[in-house]
């Protein structure tokens, strides 16, 4: 027994990647289909959705779910509603909110995390103090904080989300630049004559790429999250937008007569999330296994 | 490390400074006039501004923040509008459950969390890390207010075996000391009221601590398979060791370490996830009554509280930055 661990202990690092290729495998199927799915869902969705997510249809109020095949497939809400529609409808949202929130993110994570790290001293400094102000606020406090102040949007709930998404990629770029900036090809480029935003642009930037990809589904996973739960504590999108986050808080006082009405919307939130940090971490395992232990990212 | 710790002290002031900065200037730009919220549309100006005079909203922005700083600096937010009661005094109040809370999701997390993980570790693909891995996918990706209602669904409204709202059941309490209902009986020896707020708190503490729990699994499981290939686990077991000694003693008291940083750090998380879960399950924390005094735009209540939360976060991060330098011998500052 002892002497059969030790074998596997030696034998484990040259093979490492042969043995974590099938799980791989499974994991980044999964999550793929599953993001796959929602994209198509919210983009093509809408089109085939077979009720109007916002008529309300007094007769046809708080229906239990039928089944495939007939009118209301998940049911209605309180207000008649068509909980299939209303689900298909705020798979929209939330795809708009999280890729909006990940590219914004990214764009101003990634160029201050960049500038931070290739310039140093008082910019990095500057930088580096505001990342700490707005690290030092408990997640999700700050967000609750600006739309509760700004107003409920689609374009405040951005901001708000954008607000603490920026952190994580400033500093894991900034980290990498420090070390990129002293390379023999930056220095080339430096004797050269290119100007440090062209180096930073065309010699940088391209190779925080694939780490940037895997910080930026963990953070689209969290911001579909976040997103839901600023809607549901009434401080998201505006109530007349379906958004599952939405769904749930207006779900919360029929809890004990309608089962389906927080179960589907709830359930579409973890399914989504789940596709995409299966993804992420294929993604992590197979580009950066050294971003391990920044966790989900939330 | 005295001399690093207070460095580090020291350098958490402008911080603070900054947040409260933050803080005051988003209040301040926010649309909608308090005064106008609190007296009702149809006050006549006279009364606007009297009401604007007494609470020094009628002063320019700057002398409003340096008031604002130095009564912060001594402690004191102000009334609260919507409470007329010293803000501190509210969030006193207030806070003991939000701790209590706290308290349970971590000890729920990290009880079930570091075994599983050292398990799994310790036994890579096996069906026990899959099952853990499968875990800690599932509680890193559950909402945890959709979570909440999920229990209240299922514990509550199905089985109707466990209370959904509120600390404790109306009358069954002694009188409140500290304001920790399960410490304040159990030294009142009202076992029947500490099994009665023991009851309250489970489903919520739960629902709190499941994403902590998937994150801890998943941290503890990566750290344990980084130190089973160290040297010194290697010859742990060819001097002879049992799996199990190896495991526990060499591994899990070294592979802990990181752990400990990613639960200050989750910390900020559990504080914001208590926001949602108490208002779902009624609870009478921080986290209700800053939802409660944003809709009322009740100023010195958020400020005092966003100021308390993210202290509270800061001091703790501290703190864990302390604890690392006590369990492991090798950091020194």
């Amino acid at each position: 027994m002892q002497s059969l661990t030790l074998e596997s202990v030696t034998e484990k690092s040259p093979s490492a990647l042969a043995q974590i290729l099938p799980r791989l495998h499974v994991k980044a199927c999964t999550g793929g289909m599953i993001v796959i799915a929602f994209i198509l869902v919210g983009v093509l969705g809408p089109a085939f959705a077979p009720h109007d997510p916002n008529k309300q249809e007094l007769t046809a109020m708080m229906k239990a779910p039928e089944g495939i095949g007939t009118l209301h497939v998940l049911g209605t809400d309180n207000l008649g509603r068509d909980i299939f529609s209303r689900v298909i409808h705020g798979s929209r949202v939330s795809l708009m909110v999280a890729f909006a929130v990940v590219f914004v993110s990214g764009l101003i994570g990634i160029s201050l995390g960049a500038i931070s790290g290739y310039f140093g001293g008082k910019v990095d400094f500057l930088i580096q103090k505001l990342v700490e102000v707005i690290w030092a606020f408990p997640p999700l406090l700050l967000g609750i904080t600006i739309m509760a102040f700004l107003g409920q949007g689609l374009f405040n709930l951005i901001l708000a989300l954008v607000a603490q998404r920026w952190i994580p990629y400033c500093r894991v770029v900034r980290a990498q630049t420090l070390s990129l900036r002293s390379r023999d090809f930056v220095t080339a480029a430096q004797s050269l004559g290119s100007g440090n935003f062209t180096i930073i642009a065309r010699h940088i930037i391209p190779n925080l790429i694939q780490t940037s990809l895997v910080i930026g589904t963990f953070a689209m996973a969290s911001s579909i999250i976040a997103e839901a739960s600023l809607s549901f504590l009434g401080v998201g999108v505006p109530p007349e937008i379906p958004t599952w986050g939405t769904m749930l808080a207006d779900a919360r006082i029929y809890i004990s007569t309608a089962w389906w009405l927080p179960l589907f919307p709830g359930l579409c939130i973890f399914i989504t999330v789940l596709g995409i940090n299966l993804l992420g971490d294929a993604l992590r395992d197979l580009l950066d296994p050294r971003l391990k232990r920044t966790g989900s990212g939330i | 490390m005295a001399s690093y710790l207070l460095q580090r002290l020291a350098g958490t002031i402008p911080v603070l400074l900054l947040i409260s900065l933050l803080v005051f200037l988003l209040i301040h730009a926010a649309p909608g006039d308090p005064t106008l919220m609190l007296l009702g549309e149809e006050t006549n100006a006279a009364e606007v501004a009297k009401a604007k005079e007494r609470w020094g909203l009628d002063q320019p922005l700057y002398v409003q923040y340096w008031k604002f700083l130095k009564s912060v600096a001594a402690g004191d937010f102000g009334k609260s509008f919507k409470y007329a009661e010293p803000v501190t005094h509210v969030i006193r109040t207030r806070l003991p459950a939000t701790i209590e809370l706290a308290i349970f999701a971590i000890c729920i997390a990290t009880l079930l969390a570091i075994p599983l993980g050292v398990w799994a570790g310790a036994r890579p693909n096996s069906w026990i890390d899959n099952l853990g891995t499968t875990c800690g996918l599932f509680g890193i990706s559950m909402p945890s207010f959709w979570l909440a209602i999920m229990l209240i669904l299922l514990l509550a409204g199905v089985l109707n075996i466990l209370p959904t709202s509120g600390r404790s059941t109306y009358g069954i309490a002694g009188p409140e000391q500290t304001g920790f209902y399960i410490f304040d009986s159990v030294m009142q020896k009202n076992w029947p009221a500490v099994w009665d707020a023991l009851t309250h708190l489970f489903l919520p503490a739960l629902a709190l601590g499941v994403n902590m729990l998937g994150i801890l699994m998943r941290v503890t499981r990566s750290s344990i398979l980084e130190v089973m290939s160290e040297d010194y686990v290697r010859t742990a077991r060819a001097k002879g060791l049992r799996e199990k000694k190896v495991v526990w003693r060499h591994v899990a008291s070294n592979a802990l370490i990181p752990v400990i940083t990613v639960v200050g750090l989750e910390l900020g998380t559990l504080l914001s996830g208590s926001i949602i879960v108490e208002t779902v399950f009624a609870w009478p924390g921080g986290g209700s009554l800053l939802i409660t005094a944003l809709n009322a735009r009740d100023y010195p209540l958020v400020t005092g509280l966003v100021m308390t939360y993210t202290t509270a976060f800061v001091v703790i991060n501290l703190i864990i930055d302390g604890l690392y330098a006590v369990v492991d011998p090798r950091i020194r500052y």
